[in-house]
């Protein structure tokens, strides 16, 4: 098992006291394809990103088991957090537009990754760096290598952003909302990407999207979460057949080709669902 | 093409600020209660004599012919003659401005080289005990009246301790030693080999640097760690620490090198600030610059003098912002 | 109606008035957790109040010589010694209190409405009235503030009246640039289009949902700024250029007594010791209302 996580739960400090954001969620993932599902403030960034330990300063994290590959990631030491990041698990975030160094060019921050863990000189990371680029099907690698992010455009960005995050051969890639910022054309192209990549690899992959139709396509499995929680996990080719009430209520407001209506239902959301 | 039209403007506001500041001190010149004249003859001049000398100035004529004339002398380095030292202003301030430009550099250097590593360690330790004691501190720095704590380094690191020698730029024994070719004593006491000389001066320039500097650190430092703060909050940053770099790549390449370029602006504008700090610090210091000229004059109404100073002192201050927007442009890949 | 934490903290105001005032309250709350904003507030209105009971506070007249008893060390008689004309220290600092905050209200009247006027107009009107109004700005940034204010005070006369002039000459345009930027920030948002769609003129727009708009930082601005008037206010007073002698301005009283320094060390160490903790509350009290008004800036 690549991922182990039981009863997480992760809270911040406010003024009037912890708010938890995350309360109890239970996953677990080898080298295959989750998805997770779920409306802003879900809680779904968090859970992937309290598995790299790269939460806010202010954030309290608690679980029963949260493990990467047996490493318990609560009370690993910075070093082999350190060695973890990057190596073992990429990260790839919504928009390449914050999440590339604006003053850095592209080639020398794929470069710095590859660099990071394969050491080696500068020359040959900036060489490895142009090879990465090709691989993500950039057709002039050698001036986007020497582009700043915001010369290139978001799809390009998102590119050099996997580039980069592939660059130590990572066994898992967790992606949080990568299409999310790009145009509806650019984002299934870079979806296909990443799954070929990941596939080819064998790689697991952790993808974090609100779109959960998009998820069903591109993973095994599918975890739905409502408010900080878990509320239904099932095989992607179980979609039609999901029992809780949130995930029917995501599925119906889907305009549909085959069964046109006048007025898209709105959710009707049960309070209950907070304490389930 | 947005890039050149951005810097045209630029370059083309310079000359529109310099007109602004002419006519500035122009208008302060001519609201002086005292009589320009009486202030250059004397009060017991005979009468033809006064006469003279206001139609020699030009007094006679209307405020914009005056300005114009104004304008013409400055063109020229004329700005007029001082009473208290009867040289030219304009040979005064060359004489005088050597020295503070040698006190600022020597108190920026203290202030980049303390002010920002104490910003980017408070950043880093956001809400900690740490960026509490550096927010006192700084906040202290930025509170404390700088001719006070001129008067107390001198008590303590002069009177009490010894360790700083007394007010001055030099001490009696080098006085006049060195040839001045720039100006800039440290420099040419270099220049002249005279090791010596540059110990002497190198002690005395050290405790009013410092008091100059730890007053501006201040600002530095606040800057440094809002910079910070925003470039560490940044998503880039999650993404250097999730590739697995160290704290200090992520804190210093990452991090800090989105900063370099805005705080580079801020440490020249620190600069033009410096020049204030100076007119108070000179005082006490005992320190032959621009600041002692220009406070002499005042006290003397010598007012040719003092806007004379001012002038100078606004024109550093354009030329100086003009470089911090001329480097921003130039270093940072957003904008270029 | 009864004023209470629930009617203040209710999530469900029943009027514009009690959301408005649940807001200052929630604010002041945050405030509150602050002890370094704190401290400086309350070190702010004791001075006020040391300043306004200054006659019932003085134990001397300060204006009093005693020739026989000059430079004396603090005593129960002095409680904080003697000048070089034997007059009070203490008494002479509770009456230059009076001075200084009187400066920094002076000069605050009269630069914050102004600055805030300025940059409105530019920031909302554009155009000529902008390049316009930021030149002139620009002129006076481009001085030192207390070299400028040196320049003025001597054209016209030292002073505590030209003083004031001098530093508020000086001082407008930062708040003028401030207020500019927040309104070019507002003007091309859609609740102002909203606004100048419900026919509303420019005047209404700029007086009733920009300027306000501009208030926070503002007000951060002034509280931070008071603290560099004082100061600005001291330099001139210590080089002789504010208010004059025998005033107990506490910058003039460290010009006269600087050069007793090295023996008498305490007599102007006092004033200066008052400069500083005053300069210290506002920033401290200032940099508070910073975090809570302002907490984009968060520096």
């Amino acid at each position: 098992m690549l991922v182990a996580i039981s009863n997480l739960r992760i809270a911040f400090s406010t003024p009037n006291g912890w708010a938890e954001a995350v309360r109890g969620v239970s996953l677990t993932l080898g080298r295959e394809k989750l998805g997770i599902v779920g409306e802003s403030g879900s809680g779904k960034s968090l859970t992937a990103r309290s598995l790299l330990r790269l939460l806010p300063g202010n954030a309290r994290v608690q679980a029963d088991r949260l493990a990467f590959d047996g490493i318990d990631v609560l009370t690993a030491s910075e070093k082999q957090m350190r060695a973890i990041r990057g190596k073992r698990a990429g990260l790839i975030l919504q928009d390449p537009k914050y999440s590339l160094n604006p003053v850095i060019t592209a080639g020398d921050q794929v470069a710095e990754a590859w660099r990071a863990h394969k050491g080696g000189s500068k020359r040959a990371a900036r060489q490895a760096a142009a090879d990465l680029l090709a691989q993500v099907r950039i057709r002039d690698p050698a001036r986007v290598a020497n582009a700043y992010p915001h010369e290139l455009s978001g799809g390009m960005g998102q590119r050099v952003m996997i580039a980069m995050m592939l660059a130590p051969d990572p066994e898992l890639l967790i992606a949080d909302e990568p299409t999310s910022a790009l145009d509806a054309t650019v984002q299934a192209e870079i979806l296909r990407l990443m799954e070929d990549l990941v596939s080819r690899r064998g790689m697991g992959l952790l993808l974090i999207s609100h779109d959960l139709p998009l998820v069903g396509h591109f993973c095994d499995r599918v975890a739905v979460m409502y408010a900080g929680r878990v509320v239904e996990e099932l095989r992607a080719g179980e979609l039609a057949h999901a029992r809780h009430p949130y995930t029917r209520g995501l599925l119906d407001c889907l305009p549909r080709l085959s069964h046109p209506e006048a007025r898209l239902p709105v959710m009707q959301r049960d309070p209950a669902w907070l304490r389930a | 093409m947005g890039r050149v039209r951005a810097l045209a403007a630029t370059l083309a506001s310079v000359p529109i600020t310099l007109f602004g500041l002419i006519l500035i001190t122009f208008l302060i010149g001519r609201v002086v209660p005292i009589d320009p004249v009486l202030a250059i003859v004397g009060d017991r001049a005979p009468q033809d004599v006064v006469a003279r000398t206001r139609l020699e100035l030009g007094l006679d004529k209307s405020l914009p012919e005056q300005f114009i004339r104004y304008v013409g002398q400055l063109a020229h380095g004329d700005f007029g003659r001082s009473v208290m030292t009867s040289n030219s202003v304009g040979t005064d301030i060359a004489r005088f401005f050597p020295a503070t430009l040698e006190l600022a550099t020597a108190a920026l250097l203290v202030a980049v080289l303390l002010g920002v590593p104490l910003g980017v360690y408070a950043a880093v330790r956001q809400g900690r005990w740490v960026d509490t004691a550096i927010r006192v501190v700084c906040l202290s720095g930025y509170s404390v009246p700088i001719f006070v704590l001129a008067l107390l380094a001198l008590l303590v690191f002069y009177a009490t301790l010894q360790w700083a020698p007394g007010p001055g730029r030099q001490s009696v024994a080098f006085d006049g030693t060195v040839d001045q070719r720039t100006g800039l004593l440290l420099v040419d006491a270099l220049l002249a080999g005279d090791w010596d000389a540059f110990w002497d001066a190198c002690k005395q320039i050290a405790l009013p640097a410092a008091v100059l500097g730890l007053s501006n650190m201040a600002y530095i430092a606040r800057m440094t760690r809002a910079f910070m703060l925003e470039s560490l909050s940044g998503e880039f940053v999650i993404t250097a620490k999730a590739k697995g770099l160290s704290a200090a790549a992520v804190v210093w390449r990452h991090a800090f090198g989105n900063i370099l370029v805005r705080l580079l602006t801020v440490v020249v504008l620190t600069y033009a600030g410096l020049l204030e700090g100076a007119v108070l610090t000179e005082t006490i210091f005992s320190w032959p610059g621009l600041g002692q000229y220009l406070t002499g004059s005042l006290l003397n109404a010598d007012m040719n003098a003092v806007l004379g100073a001012t002038l100078v002192v606004g024109l550093a201050y354009v030329v100086l912002n003009l470089l911090s927007d001329l480097m921003y442009r130039v270093l940072d890949p957003r904008v270029r | 109606m009864i004023v209470t934490r629930d009617w203040l903290l209710t999530e469900a105001p029943a009027s514009r008035g009690q959301a408005a005032w649940g807001r200052r309250y929630r604010l002041w709350l945050q405030l509150r957790r602050n002890p370094l904003a704190m401290a400086g507030l309350l070190v702010i209105l004791a001075l006020i109040a040391l300043s306004l009971l200054a006659p019932w506070l003085a134990t001397h007249d300060p204006g009093v010589q005693d020739l026989s008893n000059r430079l004396a060390r603090p005593s129960a008689a002095h409680w904080l010694g003697t000048d070089e004309l034997g007059r009070d220290v203490y008494s002479r600092l509770l009456y230059g209190g009076r001075i200084t905050l009187g400066m920094v209200v002076a000069v605050v009247v009269l630069v914050a409405p102004l600055g805030l006027a300025v940059g409105c107009v530019a920031g909302y009107a554009g155009g000529i009235w902008d390049r316009l109004l930021m030149r002139v700005t620009d002129v006076f940034l481009a001085f030192p503030r207390l070299i400028l204010a040196l320049a003025f005070v001597a054209a016209l006369r030292p002073g505590v009246t030209s003083a004031v002039a001098a530093i508020a000459l000086t001082a407008w345009p930062p708040y003028a640039r401030l207020a500019r930027a927040e309104t070019l920030g507002l003007r091309g948002t859609d609740f102002i289009a909203a606004v100048r769609l419900c026919g509303a003129g420019p005047g209404r727009i700029v007086l009733r949902h920009i300027a306000p708009l501009c208030l926070p930082s503002l007000i951060v601005r002034v509280t931070l700024d008071m603290s560099s008037i004082i100061l600005t206010a001291a330099g001139l007073g210590f080089l002789g250029m504010g208010a004059q002698p025998p005033s107990p301005e506490w910058g003039a009283m460290i010009a006269t007594a600087r050069r007793f320094i090295l023996e008498q060390w305490w007599v102007p160490t006092a004033p200066g010791l008052a400069i500083f903790v005053a300069s210290l509350a506002f920033n401290l009290l200032g940099d508070g209302l910073r975090d809570v008004l302002d907490p984009k800036q968060g520096a």
